[in-house]
């Protein structure tokens, strides 16, 4: 498996091998043929919207994993509750294959939900929600295995599992306990799924790029590889080979620098300008990211780096908490 | 006699902690009941994916009454500290004792009921619980392992009532997830309990558990003509990640069994917890073991293929670095260890193997290996940590190391070794015996005990996180087992730069004193430990010879007499001594009485078969020879007073008890002797 360098939740369901089992059987499905890769998103999003979640958007600024969406990072933060779902490109420079492995990607998506205060039946939620995309816990073998979590770079950590299906990991499940070093109450619960891995799994198909995106069969059908073999193929060149290590490094300062200064200047409301900072904050991480595919990261320096991005983000955190207590 | 049943229901508790958990559970309750003074039968607990139980037997009904004594007021006190004591204790003025002066009062405190002592334990045993790491959910503050669910707790078949924070105790609980699903379900006593999670799908014992997974998974097995590899941590992880074990054998791709077996092995245990399956030859077999938490209609084939294409997909990972990895050279390597750091202070892996390379080479000779070939054995003995392999399976390495250097034509003692310096890696684990082994692990070890040593990096109490108590165990034993004559200081001097400051006396004591701990843990005498060392002999294999033939020379009966004898001469030389110097003089051989000159004779007799003895190293032919001084010492103390009113003669009585200690004292310090 790939070691996913900086910002990242638990790498296995990142940037890992993704595998495929057998689909389900046409019987256990709602409709006639498996789940398109946007129908499992689209059944996602009805199944968490009915739970009461807002729907978002991805954020758009790039980000490693679904975790670092300021819908999850600062909102587990401070008293109020909070559910929301959102499907999150999660980039990965490092693991760039110019879109000629099968199972490994550069980008891929994550479904992400967050409930805050987490509640009593999160897991029958959970397993609810994999029933409605075709997966029946009768028929499968559905583990939740111990993995504890741990983002270093936005000093956060909590408990709980990998899930397993059939003994390949489709979800990471998480109680947050500290986000930016910080102690969290009410608690969030977080699920992350790891959406091509799922497609992989419910269409039965060995190749990603052969993943049915829309309803196959059609006039209009794509595939995932129509969808993003060309993205693979330019930003696996850009990311491993051709980003300019010394202008990286450049912006990196810069938004180092942008943060404590975005921090120190008010808005109208005498608020501390916290989301430009935190958009700042993953921007440095993401040029770390960067960075780190062009091999342009001495071990040495490797630690020093997270370290400065997760001053950044506590700095973020503790300003979004104060902002929170204070009822803003 | 009343039962108590608890058990608390959470969401998925981690394998690892599962046994840890029943013996606090056991030990909780224990210490809680004995607290509140209630006797108990027997105390049972035990854990499981979702549930820890308890159940104990026996309880009365209540606490025994008691009475309570309490101190009040000296008699010749005024009346309104009298009578305020009264008020306190609700007592009659008539009712207080007297004793020396005081009133005291009695109180009869009636038991209370187990019940209202049961609902105070419990919560209290939930809020201490010692998880190695728990966590808060939702709105609470309650700390659990993972959200707690449930508290059933039932005493004599009534529930007693508590409630911590918005957990109510009850009657009720629920079976498997996902087969259980009737509902939850209500138990009022153990056999209920019992009954219904065996209705409900869910084994309540990890070892009946373990029992069903191992001969389930071997009558799988045997249907095909082959074997389980049988893996107890294993077994143990995996009847802790299931309430209703069903294993599966699903098939592998034959296409992987040309990987290393060890590959396929710690690919199917790391990531997917299967068990790996072998033919009688002892080859691995293409199928794999897994144990799902369930039965499903179609006798779990989905669940199989599933497992079997997620092998498939793991196997391929591990065949890309098999592939990637042999591209590269072990040799051209070495330059990636620059870029890791063994530990701040003593600089990169690459630096490290420049060390003990040197070191290798150096050691060879006494491990009868040929220098040039340990040096190269020692030269590429890291270089697969920066393969693909080890990098994704740490605890492959050296094995990884060993099937790369075969596959690029080295030499096969040398590319052993490569594997092997890392042992012994447990008390369990065969110390290295090939020499060129022998060189490389001794060089490994030693680099790290005097690097951590260099730099103040010792072990203290139960800290060693550098695990220097195992590399220097490792030492002890590969010179023990290889039988290396050398001596310690000299192998440390070796191992130590020259420009560096000559610190290693700490480390030997350190090595010596690991070697002390390693013997009375093998149950040798104490005493005779204390005995040997006190030579101050660095020779492990000298002192481990001599220790044997003193174990075995105090073991019968003359050598017991013996050590009486040399202690009455010790002592009255002691004595002496602090008296004033006593004569170097040599004893002379008088003629009377008798059993002073025979004394003389059977010392001089004695002396050069010991010395012999000592330069043979015959630690036995020793002890012989001080046996034979057994009779005439304890002849010459029956007839001989030494302390003589004539000078000449107490000199020469003394001179000869002198000759008696210091002969003993070249086979060992016998004052450490007990008895």
């Amino acid at each position: 498996m790939a070691r996913a360098p900086g910002l990242k939740v638990t790498p296995s369901i990142l940037g890992g091998a993704f595998s495929t089992v057998p689909p389900p059987s046409p019987r256990e499905m709602t409709h006639a043929g498996p789940l398109s890769f946007q129908d499992i998103i689209l059944k996602l999003h009805a199944y968490w919207a009915a739970q009461g979640c807002v729907i978002l958007q991805p954020y758009d600024v790039e980000v490693g994993a679904g975790t670092l969406h300021p819908a999850t990072v600062l909102r587990a933060l401070g008293p109020k509750a909070w559910r929301a779902a959102y499907v999150q490109p999660s980039r990965r420079p490092s693991d760039g294959r110019y879109g000629e492995n099968p199972n490994r990607l550069r980008q891929f998506h994550q479904y992400q939900v967050i409930l805050k205060p987490s509640p009593p039946d999160m897991q029958t939620l959970y397993l609810e929600s994999l029933a409605v995309i075709g997966i029946d816990a009768a028929k499968h073998d559905i583990r939740f295995v111990e993995d504890d979590w741990e983002n270093p770079t936005v000093g956060a950590w909590g408990l709980g599992w990998e899930v397993w299906c059939d003994g390949m990991e489709i979800s990471q499940y998480t109680y947050f306990q500290q986000v930016g070093g910080l102690d969290v109450h009410p608690v969030a619960g977080e699920i992350t799924y790891g959406l091509e891995r799922l497609a992989l799994y419910v269409q039965g198909v060995d190749s990603v790029y052969d993943l049915a995106f829309n309803e196959p069969g059609g006039p209009a059908s794509k595939t995932y590889g129509e969808v993003f073999l060309e993205n693979e193929r330019e930003f696996s060149a850009f990311e491993l080979e051709v980003a300019d290590v010394a202008v990286l490094k450049r912006q990196f300062e810069d938004m180092e620098r942008a943060v404590t200064h975005l921090l120190s200047k008010t808005g109208h409301q005498g608020q501390p300008l916290v989301l430009p900072a935190y958009d700042h904050v993953l921007k440095a991480s993401h040029l770390f990211n960067l960075m780190d595919a062009r091999g342009a990261i001495a071990v040495a320096e490797r630690q020093s780096y997270i370290g400065r991005v997760r001053e950044l983000c506590k700095a973020c955190a503790q300003a979004w908490l104060a902002l929170e207590d204070a009822g803003g | 006699m009343p039962q108590l049943l608890l058990e608390l229901f959470s969401e998925e508790i981690p394998a690892r902690m599962q046994a840890g958990a029943a013996r606090d559970l056991a030990r909780l309750a224990g210490e809680g009941l004995a607290l509140a003074h209630l006797t108990f039968d027997d105390l049972r607990t035990w854990a499981g994916p979702r549930r820890l139980t308890l159940k104990v037997e026996g309880l009365p009904a209540s606490q025994p009454d008691r009475l309570e004594e309490r101190k009040g007021p000296r008699i010749n006190a005024p009346d309104s500290a009298v009578e305020g004591f009264l008020r306190n204790t609700g007592l009659q003025r008539s009712e207080l004792l007297e004793r020396d002066g005081v009133f005291w009062a009695v109180i009869p405190r009636p038991g209370r009921p187990t019940a209202a002592l049961i609902a105070e334990l419990a919560p209290d045993i939930v809020r201490r619980f010692p998880w190695p790491k728990s966590m808060v959910w939702g709105e609470g503050k309650l700390r659990w392992v993972r959200p707690l669910h449930r508290i059933l707790c039932v005493l004599d078949g009534e529930v007693v009532p508590f409630s911590i924070e918005h957990l109510q105790s009850s009657d009720m609980s629920e079976g498997h997830r996902v087969m259980g699903q009737a509902g939850p379900f209500r138990a009022r006593s153990f056999a209920e309990y019992a009954q219904r999670l065996a209705e409900h799908f869910v084994i309540l014992d990890a070892e009946a558990r373990k029992a069903t997974i191992l001969e389930d998974a071997q009558r799988l097995c045997a249907a095909k003509g082959v074997s389980l590899v049988m893996d107890a941590g294993l077994l143990d992880e995996v009847a802790g990640m299931v309430e209703w074990p069903k294993p599966l054998l699903g098939a592998m791709d034959p296409q992987f069994l040309d990987l290393p077996p060890e590959v396929i092995r710690t690919t199917m245990r790391s990531h997917q917890r299967y068990f790996a399956v072998a033919r009688a030859s002892g080859e691995l077999a293409p199928y794999f073991v897994t144990v799902a938490n369930l039965e499903t209609e179609d006798g779990g084939a989905l669940v199989a293929a599933g497992n079997a294409r997620v092998l498939s997909a793991r196997l391929s990972d591990a065949r890309f670095f098999w592939d990637q990895d042999r591209k590269a050279t072990l040799e051209s390597r070495l330059d990636a260890l620059e870029g890791v750091t063994f530990h701040a202070n003593l600089g990169t892996m690459r630096a490290r193997v420049g060390r003990i390379e040197i070191l290798a080479r150096r050691i060879a000779p006494i491990a009868g290996a040929d220098p040039e070939r340990a040096a190269f054995a020692a030269r590429l003995c890291k270089a697969d940590l920066s393969t693909g392999m080890v990098g994704e399976f740490p605890e492959l390495q050296g094995v990884m190391g060993r099937y790369y250097a075969i596959d690029e034509g080295v030499a096969e003692d040398i590319a052993d070794a490569l594997r092997d310096h890392y042992r012994p890696q447990g008390p369990a684990d065969a110390a290295p015996s090939a020499p060129v082994s022998v060189a490389v692990a001794l060089a490994d070890k030693l680099d790290t005990l005097v690097g951590f040593f260099a730099i103040g990096e010792t072990p203290t109490g139960s800290r060693d996180p550098y695990a220097l108590r195992r590399a220097a165990l490792g030492v002890i034993r590969i010179i023990l087992e290889n039988r290396l004559r050398v001596r310690l200081g000299d192998l440390t001097a070796m191992a130590t730069p020259p420009d560096a400051n000559p610190g290693d006396q700490g480390l030997v004591r350190f090595i010596l004193e690991r070697l002390k701990v390693m013997l009375r843990d093998q149950g040798v005498r104490h005493d005779a430990i204390e005995a040997v060392f006190a030579s101050g002999d660095h020779d492990l294999v000298r002192i481990e010879r001599r220790l044997e033939a003193l174990t075995a020379f105090l073991a019968n009966p003359e050598g017991a007499d013996l050590v009486a004898g040399y202690k009455r001469a010790s002592h009255i030389l002691a004595a002496e001594e602090k008296k004033g110097p006593l004569s170097q003089a040599a004893a002379t051989r008088s003629a009377e009485p008798a059993e002073e000159g025979a004394l003389f004779d059977a010392l001089a007799l004695t002396g050069p078969v010991l010395d012999a003895a000592l330069e043979a190293e015959d630690f036995h032919a020793a002890m012989a020879a001080l046996a034979s001084l057994r009779e005439p010492i304890d002849r010459f103390f029956e007839a001989v007073l030494v302390n003589s009113d004539n000078p000449r003669e107490r000199a020469n009585r003394l001179a000869l008890l002198a000759g008696v200690r210091n002969a003993m004292g070249k086979v060992a310090d016998f004052s450490a002797i007990a008895g």
